[in-house]
C-alpha cells in the first residue's frame, strides 16, 4: 500500500478534485491521498467525485484554513 | 455474449446534459460523464470565494449530475488548450466574449479523442435544435459533429428525431423511437421529462455554463487584452476579472479592490505577484494593483484604496504600500472624494 501527497492549496474548485483524480489514476485499490486544500468547496466535491467513482474519503480535517482530504482508493479505481 | 455498448455524455451540471445521458441509460447503454474545466465556468468560484455566499450550500452541479445518474464522472483541466478557442474563435462570438459554437465544436472533438483512448462507442450530448441562438441551431449541430470529427457517432438523445440516424441508431445500439424530438427554447418538454425521471432540484442557468455569456465579465476580458495589446490571458487573471471591483484610472494600470472578507482573503494569494495596498489606519479593503505604476499613480491608487476604507470621511488615511519584492512604504493620504471618481473608472 503506497501513499502520495497531493498538494492542491490555493486552487479552486474543481481543480483541488481534478488533481486528486489525476493522482489517483496512478494508485493500486486500498492505496490513500492525502489532498491539501485551501478552498472550502472541497468538503463537498472531493467527497461527491469519490462516491461516484467508489473511492472512501477516511478523513477530512480542518485547521484553520488548511483542510487536509485523505481518500482511500476504492476496487473499481 | 453481445458486447456491452458504452457511451460518453458530456455533462455541464444543467437539466439538458443530464437528461440526455438519462435517455440513452434507459436502453441499456453504458454511461459516463465528461466535464471540461475552462476556467470560465461558473462552478462555485464565487461562492468560493465571496463570504455570503458560502452560507448556501455550494455543489458541483456536474458532480451532482453524475450522483443523481449513478455515473462516473471524468472532469478534464481544458485550462490551456481553450486558450486558442477563446482568443480566435473561427466561428466568431455570440452576444458576449462566448465563442459556443467554436467552444462546442472543441468539447465533442475533445470527448471523440476521449472515447477513442479508452473503447467507447458514442458522445452524447444534451443539445437541442433551436434552443440557443448560436451553437444549436439547425445549421450548427452538423458543423459541430463535423468539425469535431465525431461525426455519427455524436448522438443528441434529446432532438435525434429531428436530425439525420446518427450510428447508435443504425447499429441498433439506440431505439430512435424512444429518443426525442424537443426543439426550440422552450424549456417545457425538458421539464417534464425531469419529472418523469423524478429529478428534482436541478441547475438551469440563464445565460450559458460559462462567465464569458456575462456582458461584464467579457467587458472586464476585452479591457485586459486592449490595456495589454494582446490578446493572451493566463489562469490567474481570469480569475482575478471574478472578483472585486475593477478600477481602471489610467490605462497603464488598474485596480482590483476586494469588496469585502472572503475576496480580501482571496486576494492575499496575489500579494506576492502585485503591488498592493492596504489600510493600516482604518478597516479596509486589500488592492491589487495590475500593470506599471510611477510616484503619482501610487499616490492615486492609495487614495482610492482610502476612498473604499472606513475612512473615506477622514482627514487623512494611512496605507502600506508593498511590492511583490517585498519592499514596503507608509503613505498618509487624503482620502478621493467619490465625485472625483469618474464612472468610466468602474470597468
Ligand atoms: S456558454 Fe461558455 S462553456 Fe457554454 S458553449 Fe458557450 S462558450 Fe462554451
Amino acid at each position: 500500500m503506497s501513499s502520495v501527497t497531493v498538494d492542491a492549496r490555493n486552487l479552486l474548485c474543481p481543480m483541488p478534485v481534478i488533481r486528486t483524480q489525476d493522482a489517483l489514476a496512478g494508485l493500486q485499490a486500498g492505496d490513500v491521498a492525502v489532498v491539501l486544500c485551501t478552498d472550502p468547496g472541497v468538503v463537498h466535491d472531493i467527497p461527491a467525485w469519490c462516491r461516484v467513482h467508489g473511492h472512501e474519503v477516511s478523513n477530512i480535517d480542518q485547521q484553520d484554513d488548511l483542510i487536509t482530504v485523505t481518500v482511500r482508493v476504492g476496487n473499481s479505481a | 455474449m453481445t458486447r456491452q455498448i458504452k457511451a460518453v455524455a458530456l455533462i455541464s451540471g444543467g437539466l439538458d446534459s443530464l437528461l440526455a445521458a438519462r435517455v440513452v441509460m434507459e436502453q441499456g447503454v453504458h454511461v459516463e460523464g465528461i466535464n471540461f474545466y475552462t476556467g470560465f465556468c461558473v462552478e462555485g468560484h464565487t461562492h468560493a470565494i465571496r463570504k455570503k455566499d458560502r452560507d448556501r450550500p455550494k455543489r458541483n452541479n456536474a458532480l451532482w449530475s453524475a450522483e443523481q445518474l449513478g455515473i462516473k464522472l471524468h472532469i478534464v483541466d481544458i485550462i490551456d488548450e481553450y486558450k486558442d478557442v477563446v482568443i480566435n474563435p473561427k466561428h466568431g462570438y455570440g452576444s458576449n466574449l462566448n465563442p459556443c459554437l467554436d467552444c462546442k465544436i472543441f468539447m465533442v472533438n475533445k470527448a471523440r479523442e476521449w472515447i477513442e483512448a479508452n473503447g467507447f462507442d458514442f458522445i452524447i450530448t444534451g443539445e437541442v435544435v433551436g434552443q440557443r441562438p448560436m451553437s444549436q441551431r439547425k445549421d450548427t449541430l452538423p458543423v459541430i459533429a463535423r468539425d469535431s470529427g465525431a461525426g455519427e457517432r455524436l448522438v443528441r438523445p434529446l432532438c435525434a428525431q429531428n436530425l439525420p440516424a446518427t450510428l447508435a441508431e443504425t447499429e441498433g445500439w439506440l431505439d430512435r423511437e424512444k429518443l426525442y424530438g424537443f426543439n426550440g427554447r422552450s424549456r417545457k418538454p425538458q421539464i417534464a421529462l425531469a419529472r418523469q425521471f423524478g429529478f428534482e432540484d436541478f441547475a438551469q442557468p440563464a445565460g450559458g455554463c460559462c462567465f464569458l455569456t456575462d456582458k461584464q465579465y467579457s467587458v472586464k476580458l476585452a479591457d485586459l487584452w486592449s490595456t495589454r495589446g494582446t490578446r493572451e490571458y493566463d489562469l490567474d487573471d481570469i480569475m482575478l476579472l471574478k472578483v472585486g471591483r475593477h478600477l481602471r484610472p489610467r490605462p497603464h494600470f488598474k485596480l482590483i479592490v476586494g469588496r469585502e472578507e472572503g475576496e480580501n482573503r482571496f486576494l492575499e494569494g496575489y500579494r506576492k505577484r502585485f503591488i498592493n495596498i492596504i489600510p493600516t489606519s482604518h478597516s479596509g479593503p486589500l488592492v491589487l494593483l495590475d500593470g506599471e505604476a510611477g510616484v503619482d499613480d501610487i499616490e492615486l491608487a492609495a487614495r482610492l484604496t482610502a476612498r473604499f476604507s472606513q475612512g473615506r470621511d477622514a482627514q487623512q488615511v494611512t496605507v502600506s504600500v508593498n511590492r511583490p519584492e517585498g519592499e514596503t512604504e507608509s503613505l498618509e493620504v487624503v482620502p478621493i472624494p467619490s465625485e472625483e471618481i469618474p464612472e468610466a473608472w468602474y470597468v
